[in-house]
C-alpha cells in the first residue's frame, strides 16, 4: 500500500496493527480498525453532504474521539481540515468559516449555538455535523455524527492527491486577524517523519495529547501516534495536573509533550517525588524555550525520562531540537535543524552569517508551508525565495544566535527586543533569569516608554503561591546576574499572566496593559 | 460537622467564588451543581489554582496534591462533598 497522503497512515495502521488499541479518550477506547471504519463512514456523510475535493472544513470541538474520527473523515473525503480551537468565540469563528470559505463544520453539543450562530453569517458553510447533540437532538438541516457513525456506507473513493491541502491552521499575529498557514500531505508527511525520527517513536509508545489540537503540536501528537502505531491517550486539558499524571500512571504513558506553562505548574506541585512515573520514556517541550532552571528541575523529578528542548513555528511545524545529550553542556539552545531540513542564521540582507554571529532564523525543507491562505501581503513576508528556482525559504522573523559548534539559541522575536538606553534587551533572556528566582511562577518581560532610556524594562511576573517576594527582591536578583542595562527598572506583581489560547504567555497583551499604565 | 460551616454554608460560598470568578458571559444560565465546570468551558488550570487558594483560605484545609483532581473539583457538588469530609474529619 503506498503511504502517500496523510489518511494512509490510517489505513496502513489498520491494515498492520486492526485489533491494537490507537486511542484512549473519555473513557472510551478505539482500535485502529474501529478508527478506520468510523472514518470511512463519516468521510461517505461528508461527502453526501456536499463536501468535495480541496474544500475546507472546520473541526470545532474539545480533544475527544470523535474529533480524531473527523480528521480522518475529513482527509478520506479529500478535502482539508482546520482544527478551530473550541473556546473560540462566535464572531472569530465566523471570521475564520469565512476567510477560508468553509463548506461543513464539524463541532459537538455544547459548542452548537455558536456554530450556528457563525454558520448563519457564513453562505459557503453548507453542512452542520455535530457530536453530542444533548436531549434536544440536531437542529433541522444539521447531521448528527453518530448517526453518520452507524451508516453502513463505503469509504469514497480516493479523489485527491499528496499536493492537495491536508490542513489549514490558523495562527495568531501581530495584526489581530488570524492567518491560515497551508501546509499540504506532502508537508505534513515530512514534518511527522522528521519528528518522529529524532523523538524515536515505536508503535510500544503511548503518547499523551493535552494541548488542543487546534495547536498544531497537539495536532501532530493525533497524527504521529497513528503514523507509527503507537497508542494516543488524548486528555482535554491540564487544568487538573495530578489526574494527568494519574493517568500517565494507569495507562503507562511513554511520551510525554508539555509546554513550559505546564512545567511550571508540575513543578510547583507540593508533593512530586523523583522517580514516580518511570514508564515516561520521553518528555518533549516546544511553545516557548524552557528556563534553564526548570529543565534541571524536570530532570530531577523524572530521573529516567529523556527531555527534548524544540522550537518551532505553525509556518513549519517545527524548526529545531536539542539532542538531549547536549543538555548537559547546553541547557539553553533549541539544537539544530531536525532531519531532512536547514535551519540558519542571516543578516539584514539575508545572507548566511557563519557560526557565532546573530541574525534572523531562516528555515529551508519540505516541512515549510505552502503560503498562509489567500493572504498574498503576508505570504511575501514569511516565504521568500530560496537557492532554487521556485523553491521558497521561510523567514521566522525571529532572532537567534548560534554558538561555534552552530548549535541554536533563541533570543526573541524581532519585534520583541526592547532597545534601553541604546542596547539590545532579549526579553527572554531577563525572563530566564527571573525564572531562576525561586518564588517566580510566571514572567513576562516588556519595554515602557521613558523619558531617559528611551525604554525601560519592565519585569511583570506571577508569584508562586505563598511566596513572599518583593519588586526589590526581584530586582537585587537580576542585578546579581544581568548586565545593568538588563535589570528591570519596574517590577509588577499579579495573581496570573495573561495566556494565549495556546497557553503562552501573551507578551503583548501585557505590554499593551503596560503601555496605557504608564499614560 | 462545625456549627460555623454548615453544608448550606460552604455550599453558597463556593457558588458565590465561582460566580464571581469564572462565570462571566452575561448569557450563561446558572450553573447547575453537578454541572462540569471543566466541560462549560468555564475553568482552567490558573482558574483550579484560585480555586485551591480559595478553599485553603476559606476554610482552613490543606489541599494535598493528589487531592486536587476532578473527583473533587469539577462541580459545585462535588467540592461542597470534599470540603464537607475534611471539615467533618478535623472537626
Amino acid at each position: 500500500m503506498s503511504i502517500n497522503r496523510i489518511e494512509d497512515y490510517l489505513s496502513a495502521s489498520a491494515q498492520k496493527f486492526g485489533s491494537k488499541v490507537a486511542l484512549v479518550a473519555g473513557g472510551r477506547r478505539l482500535t485502529f480498525a474501529e478508527l478506520d471504519r468510523l472514518s470511512d463512514r463519516v468521510a461517505a456523510v461528508l461527502v453526501g453532504g456536499g463536501v468535495g475535493r480541496g474544500d475546507r472544513v472546520l473541526i470545532f470541538m474539545d480533544n475527544c474521539w470523535e474529533a480524531v474520527v473527523s480528521i480522518f473523515a475529513v482527509l478520506k473525503a479529500g478535502a482539508a481540515f482546520s482544527p478551530v480551537n473550541p473556546s473560540t468565540k462566535a464572531d472569530k469563528l465566523a471570521y475564520i468559516a469565512g476567510n477560508c470559505r468553509a463548506a461543513a463544520i464539524v463541532t459537538q453539543g455544547r459548542l452548537k449555538g455558536v456554530t450556528a450562530e457563525a454558520a448563519a453569517a457564513c453562505e459557503s458553510v453548507r453542512l452542520t455535523m455535530i457530536a453530542n447533540a444533548g436531549k434536544d437532538g440536531v437542529a433541522h438541516g444539521a447531521v448528527s455524527f453518530e448517526a453518520a457513525c452507524e451508516t453502513p456506507v463505503a469509504r469514497p473513493p480516493r479523489t485527491g492527491i499528496n499536493l492537495d491541502l491536508a490542513m489549514l491552521i490558523y495562527t495568531s499575529g501581530s495584526t489581530g486577524f488570524p492567518k491560515g498557514v497551508m501546509m499540504t500531505h506532502q508537508n505534513v508527511d515530512a514534518a511527522a517523519t522528521s519528528i518522529t525520527t529524532y523523538v524515536g517513536n515505536t508503535p510500544d509508545d503511548v503518547i499523551l495529547a493535552v494541548s488542543p489540537i487546534s495547536f498544531d503540536y497537539g495536532l501532530y501528537q493525533v497524527l504521529m501516534s497513528v503514523k507509527v502505531g503507537a497508542t494516543l491517550v488524548l486528555e482535554k486539558s491540564f487544568a487538573f495536573p495530578q489526574a494527568i499524571l494519574n493517568r500517565i500512571a494507569q495507562e503507562k504513558v511513554t511520551g510525554f509533550p508539555l509546554v513550559p506553562t505546564m512545567a511550571a505548574l508540575l513543578l510547583q506541585m507540593k508533593d512530586l517525588r523523583p522517580g514516580q512515573y518511570p514508564t515516561l520514556r520521553y518528555i518533549t517541550n516546544t511553545a516557548a524555550a524552557l528556563p534553564p532552571a526548570h529543565i534541571a528541575r524536570l530532570q530531577e523529578l523524572f530521573p529516567t525520562t529523556t527531555v527534548f528542548s524544540m522550537y518551532g513555528l505553525t509556518e513549519c511545524k517545527r524548526c529545531t531540537y536539542l539532542p538531549p545529550e547536549q543538555l548537559k553542556t547546553r541547557p539553553g539552545s533549541v539544537g539544530i535543524a531536525i532531519p531532512g531540513t536547514e535551519a540558519f542564521v542571516v543578516d539584514d540582507d539575508g545572507l548566511a552569517l557563519p557560526f557565532g554571529a546573530t541574525g534572523e532564523l531562516v528555515i529551508r525543507g519540505p516541512h515549510v508551508m505552502k503560503g498562509y491562505w489567500e493572504n498574498p501581503e503576508a505570504t511575501a513576508k514569511a516565504l521568500r525565495p530560496g537557492p532554487l528556482p521556485q523553491e521558497m525559504v521561510l523567514y521566522t522573523g525571529d532572532l537567534f544566535r548560534t554558538d561555534e559548534e552552530g548549535f541554536l539559541y533563541f533570543l526573541g522575536r524581532k519585534d520583541d527586543i526592547i532597545k534601553t538606553r541604546g542596547e539590545k534587551v532579549s526579553p527572554k533572556e531577563v525572563e530566564n533569569v527571573l525564572y531562576s528566582l525561586a518564588g517566580v511562577r510566571e514572567a513576562a518581560v516588556v519595554g515602557v516608554p521613558d523619558p531617559v532610556l528611551g525604554l525601560a524594562i519592565k519585569a511583570v511576573i506571577a508569584l508562586e503561591t505563598f511566596s513572599t517576594l518583593s519588586a526589590a527582591d526581584v530586582i537585587r536578583h537580576c542585578a546579581k546576574h544581568l548586565e545593568d542595562f538588563m535589570v528591570p527598572k519596574h517590577v509588577e506583581i499579579r495573581d496570573q499572566l495573561p495566556k494565549s489560547e495556546n497557553g503562552k504567555i501573551a507578551r503583548r497583551q501585557i505590554e499593551a496593559e503596560a503601555l496605557e499604565t504608564a499614560q | 460537622m462545625s456549627a460555623q460551616f454548615s453544608t448550606k454554608h460552604v455550599s453558597t460560598k463556593v457558588r458565590e467564588f465561582i460566580k464571581d470568578n469564572f462565570m462571566f458571559r452575561d448569557d450563561r444560565a446558572d450553573l447547575a451543581d453537578g454541572e462540569s465546570l471543566l466541560d462549560a468551558g468555564l475553568i482552567d488550570s490558573t482558574g483550579i489554582l484560585e480555586l485551591v487558594a480559595f478553599i485553603e483560605t476559606e476554610f482552613s484545609i490543606q489541599m494535598a496534591d493528589t487531592d486536587i483532581v476532578p473527583e473533587n473539583l469539577d462541580s459545585v457538588e462535588t467540592i461542597v462533598r470534599y470540603v464537607d469530609g475534611k471539615l467533618e474529619a478535623a472537626a
